[in-house]
């Protein structure tokens, strides 16, 4: 299937400003899922200074914003190839071994109700349909809601909550996983959805490592694994590592966000 | 201190007789007229406030800053026994570079099982944002300061290596331009190793690992946390020696893909970055996001081939207490070779065995936090009361992971100048260790801690130690 993207974050500022920079995370690359067809990334009201890979394998963006600018404007669009692969990406293994994807982070860090969740998995014998289990339980108890929970929303946080986003079920699935001693790490990334064009936001799941599959993808928030409607963008320990933007400002004044996205075939 | 010689003397052996390295300095003492030795004591500390080499100490609130205390004696070392050590220092440094590349990038210490996944996996040092990086030169430690202890004549202990970002290599530079001033006549009558070209040498070395993309002469910069910090004196001493920029955190911004500091005449770019902030504030973008030392984005210049950071982020694991002790497995795995210099017999209260020994024999030992530097946090067996024992027994069974343990060694003592006459002090020493592709370069000598008060063991500036100046011989 052919996904055409287009992906736009402006970032509108009360004051002109004086110095900040942007991270992205905004180039999909090729692998056995999806082929990258054509990308291109635009910024106005900024630069890029550089492009280089992050310790996950991920490709980055560092952008400056223009001195005196009150907006910025960056816009990544492009067509991506991909596969059903029933969401198993396999052995494919990048610098960070496996043991960091073990380790827990502030935004994963279990509670009881997560090791609850992961009780399950420790003794399960079979794996794949258990994490499914995990998936629909996380998806009961916390039903998908916007306006909940914000980035900085932790596993444990929006566990209690009992609602929120694709981030917060993709955080407690791999606090879940992890808890119960399994490899499980964050992707960011978009997903075709069939009854519309203009999405939302980005999508984001969880996958985990079986050592007979190798990755493994789940996402929570539809309760399947992930299809040929999923382009993969970045991948990290949270959504934190695996963030389309994340930026430092210096100076005073506001900024407000705007995220259009569209993804059709 | 005690009749009975229990340590190793450096100057003497037996009753009377002088080590030969300090033959010719201890006839020229002797034929020192009396007082003369008092008068250039003061003159010494006359002379280090003038340069303003002073120390902020931690938890002292009423004497911010003090002098470090300055001993007038020099300690002295041949250069057989310096050849030595330097050949051990080398083969330590070597191997620590190639276990920091190895950790961060392939593992494979950690796929042979010679070094526990764990102990990288929990350190607390490890930075997941430089694995998959080689750095320029693959090199992590520019800077070295191995700490060393002697306690016999062939007895050579690394206490600690020091890659992180060790301090306090202006007081080896001072202390020699002090005793040049002090005593211009001794060292025509003795041949000692020059140390003067230090900040040269630091140049050369941080130059010569400058990024590829760097075309032309490196430009250099020091990275201060600001004047609030204990070495600041340091930061722009060794700025301004080796010629380089003294720069903070919000002096630099991301322009044209490389770190530049602001000039009256616009952005100049950054090619080399000797920071001394540790790596939780190096980046907020990356670490810590409320840092106000650091500068946004270095790690994606750095990740970009844009910079070299010097030390390498993530060094810190290498000082690990706990990855010590594995230090002689590390040189072997990657010299092959033994280590020439032997490490301190480590328990590691982790391991159960370990930690029931370590309560055991609390009294005689010295335990350490993993991550502790400084004296800071310590327990030195032997001079605690009962409470004190009690007290860090009850911590290390709450987190026995958090310690390790060591003997009491029998440091090496050298003699000090008190009103007596000379007597005897135990004392460490830190060689300072530059790193480049180029090569290794050891400053013969380095910073000798004295303990200043009799019978003591604790020599670090924090604690009330003092230091003296430290001749290599040419012979």
């Amino acid at each position: 299937m052919d996904l055409r993207i287009t992906h736009t974050t402006t970032y509108a500022y009360d004051q002109p400003v004086s110095y900040a920079l942007q991270r992205l995370h905004l180039r999909p690359q090729s692998n056995v899922m999806q082929t990258v067809l054509d990308w291109s990334l635009e910024v106005e009201g900024g630069v890029v200074e550089l492009t280089c890979d992050d310790h996950h394998g991920n490709i980055m963006d560092l952008v400056n914003t223009t001195r005196g600018a009150t907006e910025l404007k960056v816009t990544a669009s492009g067509t991506v190839r991909t596969q059903d692969k029933a969401g198993v990406m396999g052995k494919v293994y990048g610098a960070a071994p496996l043991w960091h994807f073990t380790q827990q982070t502030r935004l994963t860090e279990p509670s009881k109700a997560i090791r609850a969740l992961a009780r399950p998995l420790k003794t399960s014998d079979n794996p794949l349909r258990d994490l499914h289990g995990t998936s629909a339980a996380i998806l009961n108890a916390v039903p998908y809601a916007t306006g909940q929970t914000y980035t900085e929303t932790t596993a444990d946080e929006a566990l209690a909550g009992g609602a929120g986003v694709c981030q917060d079920h993709a955080h407690i699935m791999i606090a879940a996983a992890r808890a119960a001693g399994m490899p499980a790490r964050y992707v960011s990334g978009y997903l075709l959805l069939d009854d519309r064009i203009d999405q939302d936001a980005s999508h984001a799941w969880a996958e985990v490592h079986l050592p007979t599959l190798g990755w493994v993808g789940f996402d929570v928030s539809n309760g399947i694994s992930p299809d040929m409607r999923y382009v993969r963008i970045a991948i990290g320990r949270d959504a934190r590592d695996a963030a389309p933007i994340q930026g430092v400002r210096m100076g005073p004044g506001d900024e407000s966000l705007i995220v259009t996205l569209q993804v059709q075939q | 201190m005690n009749t009975k010689p229990e340590h190793f003397d450096e100057m003497r052996v037996g009753d009377d007789a002088v080590r030969s390295p300090y033959d010719s300095y201890k006839r020229w003492f002797d034929e020192q007229p009396a007082g003369r030795f008092a008068r250039k004591s003061k003159e010494a500390e006359a002379f280090f406030r003038r340069t303003g080499i002073t120390f902020n100490v931690y938890g002292q609130v009423a004497a911010q800053e003090r002098l470090i205390p300055f001993d007038l004696v020099p300690r002295i070392i041949s250069g057989r026994e310096w050849n030595k050590l330097s050949r051990g220092i080398e083969q330590r440094v070597r191997a620590i570079n190639a276990f920091l590349h190895d950790i961060y990038n392939r593992q494979e210490i950690l796929k042979a099982g010679r070094v526990p996944v764990d102990l990288i996996a929990r350190n607390e040092a490890f930075l997941p944002q430089m694995m998959g990086f080689s750095p320029p030169g693959n090199i992590y430690t520019h800077i070295v300061g191995t700490d060393i202890v002697r306690t016999g004549e062939d007895d050579f202990f690394v206490l600690e290596d020091n890659a992180r970002t060790p301090s306090g290599v202006s007081y080896m530079l001072e202390n020699r331009e002090t005793m040049l001033q002090m005593f211009p006549e001794l060292f025509s009558r003795i041949k000692v190793q020059p140390v003067s070209d230090y900040p040269k040498n630091l140049r050369r070395s941080l130059a010569a690992t400058a990024p590829q993309s760097c075309n032309g002469k490196p430009v250099i910069a020091v990275l201060t946390p600001g004047i609030y910090n204990s070495a600041y004196y340091e930061h722009s001493f060794l700025a301004d020696q080796m010629g380089a920029e003294l720069v903070e955190g919000h002096d630099l911004r991301v322009v044209d893909g490389h770190i530049a500091m602001r000039t009256t005449r616009g952005y100049k770019q950054i090619d080399v970055i000797y920071r001394r902030i540790d790596d939780e504030y190096l980046d907020p973008l990356t670490f810590n996001p409320k840092s106000m030392l650091g500068v946004p984005g270095i790690m994606d210049v750095y990740r970009a081939g844009n910079i070299t950071i010097a030390n390498a982020p993530g060094t810190g694991v290498a000082d690990d207490k706990a990855i010590y002790s594995y230090m002689p497995d590390i040189v072997e795995f990657y010299t092959g070779e033994k280590a020439i210099l032997k490490n301190v017999e480590t328990h590691r209260c982790g391991e159960a065995d370990s930690l029931k020994y370590v309560l055991d024999n609390l009294a005689d030992l010295v335990v350490k936090e993993v991550h502790g530097s400084g004296g800071y946090g310590m327990l030195v067996g032997p001079a605690a009361s009962k409470k004190e024992l009690a007290d860090f027994a009850d911590k290390l069974r709450a987190r026995p992971g958090n310690y390790i343990a060591q003997p009491t060694l029998s440091l090496s003592t050298v003699p000090i100048f008190v009103k007596k006459g000379l007597a005897p002090r135990h004392v460490d020493l830190r060689p300072y260790v530059l790193v480049s592709p180029e090569g290794i370069n050891i400053t013969p000598g380095g910073l000798t801690r004295v303990a200043l008060t009799e019978g003591s063991l604790v020599v670090n500036s924090s604690q009330g130690g003092g230091t003296k100046d430290t001749w290599v011989l040419e012979d």
